[in-house]
C-alpha cells in the first residue's frame, strides 16, 4: 500500500498493470472513506430514519405504540400553536438569509474587486467571531439588548430616552437581529468564492461595450455570483429555521420559534412522536422553501441577462 | 474601468469598515463588562476589577465542567480528524463512483439544524440502550466536526505531489518510510490545524451537547444553566471572556497552520475561501 504503487501511472508502467490499478482504485478510495461514511450513516441517516419512523408513531405514557398514525402530522398542521409556531419560524429564518445576503453581498464584493493582497486577511477578520461560542455571541446580544442592558443604559446616558425601553428585547425582531449577526459570516463566504469565479475580462468588456457601471454589475458580476447567492441563502435558511438558542435567551413569548416546542416534545412534554413529526415537518417545509429560493434567485438571474 | 471606480467608492469601504464593527461590537461587550466592578452590565462602567476572574477557580461545579470539557474536546477532535483524514484522503486521491454522494452526507451536518440532529442522535442512543454521558456527547460533537476537519484537511491535501512520495520510494525509502519523511511533514499543519479547529467547535458547541450529555456538563451547559442566575452573570462574562480568547487563539493558530499547509501543497482555499 505505498503510495507510490497507487500514483498516477508513470510511463513505464505496463498496460496490465495500468488495468489491475483503474479496477482497484475504486475500492480502494472506497475501502478508504468506509469508516467516516459508516460514522455518518450511523449517527445521521440512520437516526433521521428513526425520527421519521417515530412520527407516525404514538407515545402512551412510557411505552411507544407502532401503530401506523397520521395523527401526529395533523396536530402539527392544525393545532393553532404549532401552526404559528411553525410560520413564525418560517418568517424569521426567511427574513434573516434575506438580510444576511443583503448585507454580505457588498462585503464579499468590496473583499473580492478591492481586497487586494489582503484579501485572506479581511476573510480572517470577518469569520474570526464566528468561531467563537454562539451561546455567548446570543449571550452579548442579551447583554446589549436588556432592560438594564448596553443599548438601554447607553441611550438614557446621551439623553436620548428617559426610561428603558422594553421593545428591544424579548420579541422576534431581537431574535431577527441576533440571527442575522450570528450568521452574517456564513454569508460572506459562499459569495466571496462565487465572485472571485467571475472572469474580470467580463466586466470589463461590458464597461468597454458602454454598459455604465452599475448596468453591467447587474448585468454581469451579479447575475454570475447567483450560485454563490443562492448556498449562502440556503447555508443560512436552513439552520436558523431549527434554532434553539436564540429564541430561548433573546425571544421571549413573543420569539419562541418551532425548535423550542420539538425540545419540549422531547424533554417536560415527553411526546416523541410529536416531537419527532414536528421535526420531518419542518425539514420537509424548509426543503420546500429551499428549493423555492433557489428556483426564484435563477429566474431572476435569467432576467437579469 | 469606471465600473471599479464606481463601485470601490469611499462607501464601500466605509461599509466594510461599519460591518466588521457590527460583527465585533456585540462580542467586545463580553470582556468590556467582566471587568467592570457593577455586577449589572449596564452603562456608565463603574470601575475596574479583577474580582469576577479570581471567584472562578473557586468554583468547583465551573472546574469540573471546564476538566469535562476538555475530555470532550481532547476526544472528539481526534477521533474527527482521524475520520477526517481517511475521508479526505480518499475524496482528493481516489475517483470511484458515488464519490460525490457520500462527501454530500459526511458534510450535511453543518447544514442541517442542530436541534434536529441532536434530538435524532437522542432517539438513537436511547433506542441503543446507550445511558446519556460524555460519551454521547463526543459521539456528537465527532458527527459535527468531520465537515470542518475535511474542509480543512481536503485544503492541505489537495494538489498535493505525489510525484515526491514516488521519488521517495524509488530511491529506496520504505513504505513506513516515505511516510513518516514526506507524507507526514506536508500534510501535519493542516492535521493540527484539523484538530485545533474541532477542538474549539467541541469547546463552545452547545446544543448537541445539551441533549445529549447525561448529568455532566461541558462548558456551556454550565454557563447556560448559570444565565438563569441574575447574580450569576459577572461570572458568567469573566468566563465567556475566558473562552472567547480561548477560541480566538485557537482558530489564529489553526488558520496559520492551515495556510502553511496550503502554501506547501501550492494550494489556496479551505474555511475562508
Amino acid at each position: 500500500m505505498t503510495a507510490a504503487v497507487e500514483g498516477s501511472p508513470p510511463l513505464r508502467m505496463t498496460r496490465a498493470r495500468r488495468n489491475a490499478l483503474l479496477q482497484s482504485e475504486p475500492v480502494q478510495g472506497f475501502a478508504l472513506i468506509s469508516p467516516t461514511f459508516l460514522y455518518a450513516l450511523i449517527l445521521l441517516v440512520l437516526p433521521i430514519l428513526v425520527v421519521i419512523a417515530h412520527s407516525f408513531w404514538t407515545q402512551h405514557y412510557l411505552t411507544i405504540d407502532r401503530t401506523f398514525t397520521l395523527e401526529n402530522y395533523r396536530v402539527a398542521l392544525t393545532e393553532p400553536i404549532y401552526r404559528d409556531l411553525l410560520w413564525r419560524s418560517l418568517y424569521i429564518s426567511l427574513t434573516v438569509s434575506l438580510l444576511t445576503v443583503i448585507l454580505a453581498y457588498p462585503i464579499a464584493y468590496f473583499i473580492s474587486f478591492h481586497g487586494g493582497r489582503h484579501k485572506s486577511l479581511w476573510l480572517f477578520l470577518i469569520t474570526i467571531p464566528f468561531w467563537t461560542s454562539y451561546l455567548l455571541r446570543v449571550m452579548s446580544w442579551k447583554v446589549i439588548l436588556g432592560y438594564n442592558g448596553v443599548l438601554n443604559s447607553g441611550l438614557m446616558g446621551l439623553g436620548i430616552i428617559d426610561e428603558p425601553s422594553t421593545a428591544l428585547l424579548y420579541n422576534s425582531s431581537a431574535v431577527i437581529i441576533t440571527l442575522t449577526h450570528a450568521w452574517a459570516a456564513f454569508a460572506i463566504l459562499p459569495i466571496f468564492v462565487s465572485l472571485e469565479k467571475v472572469d474580470r475580462t467580463l466586466v470589463e468588456a461590458a464597461t468597454d461595450l458602454g454598459d455604465g457601471p452599475l448596468r453591467s454589475f447587474l448585468r454581469v458580476t451579479l447575475p454570475l455570483s447567483a450560485p454563490g447567492v443562492i448556498s449562502a441563502a440556503l447555508i443560512v435558511m436552513i439552520p436558523t429555521v431549527g434554532d434553539y438558542v436564540t429564541p430561548k435567551l433573546v425571544g421571549g413569548k413573543d420569539g419562541v420559534m418551532i425548535a423550542n416546542a420539538i425540545q419540549a416534545q422531547f424533554g417536560k412534554a415527553a411526546n416523541w412522536p410529536l416531537g419527532a413529526a414536528l421535526s420531518v415537518t419542518t425539514m420537509l417545509i424548509v426543503t420546500l422553501m429551499a428549493g423555492a429560493t433557489v428556483l426564484i434567485i435563477r429566474a431572476l438571474q435569467r432576467l437579469a441577462r | 474601468m469606471r465600473a471599479r471606480r464606481f463601485l470601490s467608492g469611499g462607501w464601500l469601504s466605509v461599509y466594510a469598515f461599519l460591518y466588521v464593527v457590527f460583527l465585533y461590537l456585540p462580542v467586545i461587550f463580553l470582556p468590556i463588562f467582566s471587568i467592570n466592578t457593577a455586577p449589572t452590565p449596564k452603562f456608565p462602567l463603574t470601575g475596574f476589577t479583577l474580582q469576577w476572574y479570581a471567584d472562578l477557580p473557586h468554583t468547583p461545579a465551573l472546574l469540573d465542567a471546564a476538566w469535562n470539557s476538555l475530555k470532550v474536546g481532547v476526544s472528539a477532535s481526534v477521533l474527527a480528524t482521524v475520520l477526517g483524514i481517511l475521508a479526505a484522503r480518499s475524496i482528493t486521491r481516489y475517483r470511484y463512483p458515488g464519490r460525490r454522494t457520500i462527501n454530500g452526507l459526511i458534510m450535511a451536518p453543518l447544514v442541517l439544524p442542530e436541534v434536529i440532529v441532536a434530538i435524532s442522535m437522542l432517539l438513537v442512543m436511547l433506542q441503543l440502550g446507550l445511558s446519556l454521558s460524555l460519551f454521547t456527547v463526543v459521539l456528537g460533537h465527532v458527527l459535527v466536526c468531520i465537515p470542518y476537519s475535511m474542509t480543512v484537511l481536503t485544503s492541505g491535501f489537495e494538489g498535493f505531489d505525489r510525484s515526491l512520495e514516488e521519488a521517495s520510494a524509488d530511491l529506496g525509502e520504505s513504505a513506513f518510510g516515505t511516510f513518516r519523511r514526506v507524507t507526514l511533514p506536508m500534510v501535519a499543519p493542516a492535521i493540527i490545524s484539523s484538530l485545533l479547529v474541532c477542538f474549539t467547535i467541541s469547546l463552545d458547541e452547545f446544543i448537541i451537547a445539551f441533549f445529549l450529555t447525561g448529568t455532566e456538563a461541558t462548558l456551556p451547559i454550565y454557563i447556560w444553566g448559570q444565565l438563569r442566575f441574575a447574580s450569576k452573570l459577572p461570572g458568567v462574562l469573566a468566563l465567556g471572556t475566558l473562552l472567547l480568547v480561548a477560541s480566538f487563539l485557537l482558530m489564529t493558530i489553526a488558520e496559520i497552520l492551515r495556510r502553511r499547509a496550503a502554501r506547501r501543497t501550492q494550494n489556496e482555499g479551505g474555511l475562508y475561501a
